[in-house]
């Protein structure tokens, strides 16, 4: 089998392990409406970790995002709540500000030759400090079109509802799927991971790559705000700390390597199913804290950096003695 | 002569200045349609910028290209590219994450509704790779093969995208004898479609065996173009260096063994799955060479005398008193040095000036407890600099920016700041072009005269013979055969390294 495939199936592999031992503890875990709610409470992590997993896949990296989602809810309550134009209107308005916002992180690293890692951390702190600007508090959202969107749902043999935002991040990543794999722009995000000088030299139009994947970060970290202020009903410049650190989690989880150039935006969808499904066992359970979660996380995403390690290993060594 | 319609490439009066550098001085190059044209000169000499400046990957400060007679003045390699010059390069520049096919295809990448069609970009590969009697997957990824095998990917991507002409750097640098033939009849059958091809090496033979005619740059200057079957080897190395290499086939002697006192005595030395135990005298002021194919075990025998592995077998003594050779510091402490192999990876840290390099060896050595001052660094960079004529345009330029022979002698300057007693050399010059072999051999030979002891390992044998008084042969991770006195010839190593199993070395 092709090397590239392996942290995915190896993602595949965990999860569906790890849904049969749930499944096995308790039986109800199969039902649709657990499925239904695994994907509408990751809905607004799913969708960050798409763009997370273009901007890692061309060697970048993306800490703004939880600050993204934060500041979109608060312009999206604040606004609601001072003016009266349609949700839909603010909608497009936080949309519009946040892929200019990433866009503008992009061309900062591109232009001036920064490291991503500075901007988007500069942009993170930005970003937040722009919510808090807007307001310090909670500030619940009460619009009557709120309602009816969550009232949306298709409903799923055996009761399980597959409700609108949940429904949005399948959306969300099909069409990454598409773009990262049957595109040019996808190409490039890839070339780009592969090595930035060697892409340049093959055409690569590495200044309006950098600038896009960034954009399609910051619309994508907007769209989350925008399903994360449905899920709350509400703007609060403190929620969604620390969202950027769970998507690179999804990502790396999902087979991509962190260096950039190899993996799969499905894989990001089974790194975040497998979030989901801990968090969900731990509901199931009860009695364990939901701090491990994160301890599962955690060793999760460690036993993951091995096996890239391995990998990068043993198809170097091939490569030498080929 | 040719009429000038034939050229397909032609630049006039080529100018580059660089601070502090005058990197061309009105250079004239002419490439021809189905003509391969060497370009050949020294490191250093502007071979490199003046194909960067025909790329557009650099500006040039003055003069005319033209191309199919046309005036013509890429911006940036993409536009060069466009216009019909495409070039290869000796790492290559494709992306080894990705498909063979979408290395060829990206940036053009066949579309239907508006989506990549992999498909049928997989089949336009095929066919393509197939012009050049390739047929390999082109859905693995491009790491799955051989540098030979990418090299030619390489030049089909750049031939569809360009098509008139091709320069190819330094591309048989890293490829073996097998698959420079290869490559070499890909190169016929490009040249037969009437591209017009630059090929740039270090390699005299296959300038011979490839090309029609040869250019010569020397210090940023037209030196001359020459037809090759009309200059003899000897006239083009005078016309590449501007002097007569001194000992450049030079034999004999050096032979008899200097009368000297063993001055280092290894019994038994060796390493489990490393090198087998060997004997190993070394007397003051002789210069040891090391002969063998790659993966025999030189290196092995450098690194094991050094301490980079240490030893588990054998005693190792100097004027009768036993070595700690543990460890690479315990060796510096015991007045070794070492010029590893692979100077991109082992030798240079490529970001820290050529002062710091040189300093590097002398200030571990001393601990960190006595820094070096600025003042006995700049004074030690300043007397190297001179010593071994590193051309730099001062000392505190980082040495990756160097060409391969001064970055070399950069390497060997910080080890004899550090004045070794017993100096090992591995490939000291590999990748580095004729004029800087010469200058290194003559360095090896005053060390040599000024009572060091060396150890030189080479996979040039006429410069092994050229230096050595005596040659170690290894084969398969042993010493097989000591050559000394009238026996060093190329023949007898080439003997000794054959006299085997039949068995071919890796």
């Amino acid at each position: 089998m092709n090397a590239r495939y392996l942290p995915l199936t190896a993602t595949v592999a965990i999860f569906l392990a790890a849904y049969l031992v749930c499944v096995l503890q308790y039986p109800n875990m199969l039902s649709t409406r657990v499925i239904g709610n695994l994907l509408t409470d990751n809905a607004f992590l799913g969708i960050a970790a798409v763009g997370m997993t273009f901007v890692i896949l061309s060697g970048g990296i993306d800490l703004s995002i939880g600050a993204v989602i934060a500041f979109t809810g608060v312009f999206l309550a604040v606004l609601l709540q001072a003016t009266d134009i349609h949700p839909l209107a603010a909608f497009a308005l936080a949309l519009l500000v946040t892929t200019a916002f990433g866009a503008l992180m992009g061309a900062i690293i591109h232009h001036l030759d920064m490291p991503p890692f500075i901007v988007t951390l500069a942009g993170m702190f930005l970003a937040r400090g722009m919510a808090f600007v807007l307001s310090i508090d909670s500030i619940p959202v009460r619009h009557p079109f709120y309602a009816t969107l969550k009232g949306l749902y298709y409903k799923l043999p055996g009761g399980g509802r597959i409700t609108l935002i949940g429904g949005l991040m399948l959306v969300v990543f099909a069409a990454g799927i598409l773009i990262a794999h049957r595109t040019r722009f996808g190409a490039n995000v890839y070339a780009l991971g592969g090595g930035a000088a060697t892409a340049e030299l093959m055409g690569v139009p590495i200044g309006r790559t950098t600038v896009a994947i960034y954009a399609l970060s910051g619309f994508l970290a907007g769209l989350s705000g925008i399903v994360f202020s449905l899920y709350t009903s509400a703007g609060y410049s403190l929620a969604a700390v620390g969202v950027e650190l769970d998507a690179i989690a999804a990502v790396v989880i999902g087979g991509t390597l962190l260096t950039g150039g190899s993996g799969f935006v499905a894989g990001t969808l089974v790194g975040i199913l497998i979030q989901g499904l801990i968090q969900t066992y731990i509901t199931f359970d009860g009695s364990l804290s939901s701090w491990w979660t994160k301890i599962l996380i955690g060793l999760l995403l460690f036993i993951f950096i091995l096996l890239q390690k391995g990998l990068i290993h043993v198809t170097e060594r091939r490569r030498r003695h080929a | 002569m040719q009429s000038a319609s034939s050229y397909v490439l032609s630049a006039v009066g080529i100018d580059k200045v660089f601070p502090g550098a005058r990197a061309l001085d009105r250079v004239d190059f002419s490439l021809a349609r189905g003509e391969v044209h060497a370009l050949l000169g020294e490191n250093g000499a502007g071979k490199s910028t003046l194909v960067k400046c025909l790329t557009g990957a650099y500006r040039r400060d003055g003069g005319r290209i033209l191309l199919d007679g046309g005036e013509v003045d890429p911006r940036d390699t993409l536009e060069a590219q466009k216009l019909g010059i495409g070039t290869v390069y000796q790492e290559v520049n494709l992306l080894a994450n990705l498909t063979v096919a979408e290395n060829l295809f990206l940036g053009r990448q066949p579309r239907r509704f508006g989506l990549v069609d992999a498909r049928e970009m997989n089949r336009r590969a095929r066919a393509l790779l197939s012009e050049y009697d390739l047929d390999i997957d082109v859905t693995a990824g491009l790491s799955a093969y051989s540098v030979a095998v990418q090299q030619v990917v390489a030049i089909a991507r750049a031939v569809d995208l360009s098509g008139k002409v091709l320069i190819l750097d330094e591309p048989t640098a890293s490829l073996d004898t097998h698959e420079v033939a290869l490559l070499f009849r890909i190169v016929r059958r490009l040249k037969e479609r009437g591209l017009g091809i630059v090929f740039i090496t270090h390699f005299l033979e296959q300038v011979y065996e490839i090309s029609d005619r040869i250019t010569v740059l020397r210090n940023g200057q037209l030196v001359g173009t020459r037809e090759t079957a009309a200059l003899p080897r000897r006239d083009l190395i005078a016309m590449m260096l501007g002097r007569e290499l001194v000992g450049e086939v030079g034999s004999g002697n050096r032979h008899a063994a200097p009368g000297g006192d063993v001055r280092y005595r290894f019994r038994g030395f060796g390493r489990k799955g490393h090198i087998r135990p060997f004997d190993l005298d070394v007397r003051t002021g002789e210069v040891v060479g090391i002969a063998g194919l790659l993966g025999s075990g030189r290196t092995e025998t450098a690194e094991i005398l050094f301490g980079a592995e240490r030893a588990d077998s054998g005693t190792a003594e100097a004027d009768g008193r036993p070595l700690d050779l543990s460890s690479p510091r315990a060796a510096i402490r015991e007045k070794f040095g070492f010029c590893p192999e692979d100077r991109k990876v082992d030798g240079i840290i490529g970001d820290l000036s050529v002062r710091e390099n040189i300093a590097l060896a002398l200030q571990a050595r001393r601990g960190w407890a006595r820094p070096l001052s600025r003042g006995e660094q700049d004074r030690l960079a300043d007397h190297y600099i001179r010593a071994l004529d590193i051309r730099t345009s001062d000392r505190e330029k980082p040495i990756r920016l160097l060409s391969g022979g001064n970055q070399q002698k950069a390497i060997l300057a910080r080890w004899l700041a550090t004045n070794p007693d017993f100096l090992i050399l591995d490939e000291p010059t590999r990748g580095i072009d004729v004029g800087a072999h010469a200058e290194i051999i003559r360095l090896i030979e005053e060390l040599c005269e000024k009572g060091m002891s060396l150890i030189v390992i080479s996979s040039e044998l006429e410069e092994l013979v050229a230096y050595s008084s005596r040659v170690l042969v290894l084969r398969d991770r042993a010493h097989v055969a000591e050559l000394a006195g009238e026996r060093v010839t190329t023949g007898a190593i080439v003997e000794a390294i054959a006299a085997s199993d039949g068995r071919a070395g890796t």
